[in-house]
């Protein structure tokens, strides 16, 4: 990469970096899902038109019941998305939560979490659990509340407007080492999913752990994805969200591109600084940065979508 | 020499005797241990203990991330332990048993149980 291109590429992450918190807002833009920051497509409007209707925001991370240094008020900045994406001009047809509802997978924290998810002015949303949903002794809790969809097994499919939707789950085992799993049964099920669409409907599979491996030694991946990779990559314009990590990373390979999240709540560290994924505590003006949400529209159905990363500040 | 037959005849006895003087003077029974387990920056400390049957071992965390402490066959199952919570589980059977932080997986950590 020549000098020119990575100051060019670092003064874009800069760009990125200076809005930061909210969510990311996804363009199908050339068969790729393209990831925006919100706060950016709600300024520019000729941007956000460019970009075409908004398909889904995905919010992750929520964290409810959190409530050490690192965000004493959960609540406050889960507020603040809600009303970044409900103030976006042209609402996204509906909700992605990519997991960790809850801090603690209490009763008390489910109940104000769909409280305030409930506070959206798109209705329709669709949920994976992270981990911490799935810390009740009995595993009851999140699948009491959101595990209708999926017959309780926690993966499902829908459609909307021609775009294939896969949630997974793959946090109920975990490989020795910490990686995440998804288990033949549910491997042989998406397998049998895909089977029947053709190869130009865009997907989009959504997960809460990272469905590639972006640190192996915090767990942050999934031991089994090599085997949902097969069946998709026959597909044109593949989108894999997840969200865990706290933090925006992003990989494309051939028509698949790999994003995760940011999270509403707070930060994680870099992979491999500290002891742990542990709850990174930034200065007080620092933190709308590091929180948000992601959306995507089609540009061209089917042919583009975009995503937008929105922060709170 | 006593035979085999004879000195097991003995051991029971001998553990019948020492159960009643324990149940008609429990103040006198030795207590049972108990056992810490400190959890902080993501590890288990000691993530190997030995203890005597009927014990107790109490996981208590330190980090600000919440862990949990779960058995691998399902013996026990903390749920979420936040900041400064802690999780106790008596072991009263004789064995070797392994658990995990069900949050980070890769905690892992094992009691033996004597």
């Amino acid at each position: 990469m020549s000098d020119d291109k990575l100051l060019q590429s670092r003064r874009n992450a800069l760009k990125c970096m200076a809005y930061g918190g909210a969510g990311t807002l996804f363009v199908l833009a050339g068969g790729v899902f393209t990831p925006l920051d919100l706060a950016r497509a709600a300024d520019d409007k000729p941007g956000t038109a460019r970009l075409g209707k908004p398909l889904f925001v995905q919010i992750s991370d929520t964290h409810i019941g959190f409530n050490k240094d690192a965000n004493p008020d959960v609540n406050g900045t889960l507020t603040q998305t809600i009303d970044i994406v409900n103030a976006m001009a042209a609402q996204p047809a509906l909700i992605i939560h990519t997991g960790d509802i809850t801090h603690l997978s209490r009763a008390a924290e489910f109940d104000q979490a769909q409280q305030m998810l409930s506070g959206l002015r798109t209705t329709e949303l669709h949920t994976v659990p992270g981990e911490h949903d799935t810390q009740d002794p009995t595993v009851t809790e999140y699948f009491n509340r959101f595990g209708k969809a999926s017959g309780n097994k926690g993966y499902y499919s829908f459609d909307h407007a021609g775009v294939h939707f896969i949630a997974l789950i793959n946090v109920l085992q975990f490989k020795p080492g910490g990686l995440g799993t998804l288990g033949d049964e549910q491997l042989a099920w998406v397998t049998a999913d895909l089977k029947a669409r053709s190869s130009s409907t865009p997907i989009v599979v959504f997960a809460h752990m990272p469905l590639w491996t972006i640190y192996e030694p915090w767990g942050w991946g999934t031991g089994d994805a090599d085997q949902l990779m097969q069946p998709l990559r026959r597909f044109g314009s593949v989108t894999v969200l997840n969200g865990h990590i706290h933090q925006i990373v992003q990989k494309v390979e051939g028509n698949m591109t790999f994003h995760t999240a940011r999270s509403t709540a707070y930060p994680q560290p870099v992979a491999g600084e500290g002891a742990g994924p542990a709850p990174l505590k930034v200065p007080a003006d620092q933190l709308p940065r590091m929180l948000g949400v992601t959306s995507v529209s089609v540009v061209k159905h089917p042919s583009s979508m975009a995503m937008t990363d929105t922060t709170l500040a | 020499m006593i035979s085999g037959r004879y000195r097991t005849l003995f051991t029971v006895a001998a553990a019948a005797l020492l159960w009643l003087f324990a149940a008609a003077h429990p103040a006198s029974a030795a207590p049972p241990d108990s056992a810490q387990i400190v959890i902080k920056d993501f590890m288990f400390a000691p993530n190997s203990l030995t203890i005597k049957a009927g014990s107790t071992v109490t996981w208590a965390n330190k980090d600000d991330e919440p862990h949990s402490v779960v058995s691998d066959t399902g013996l026990f199952r903390s749920g979420a332990v936040d900041t400064d919570e802690s999780f106790s589980f008596k072991f009263d059977k004789p064995g070797t048993y392994h658990f995990t932080c069900s949050i980070h997986p890769r905690m892992v950590g094992t009691i033996v149980v004597e």
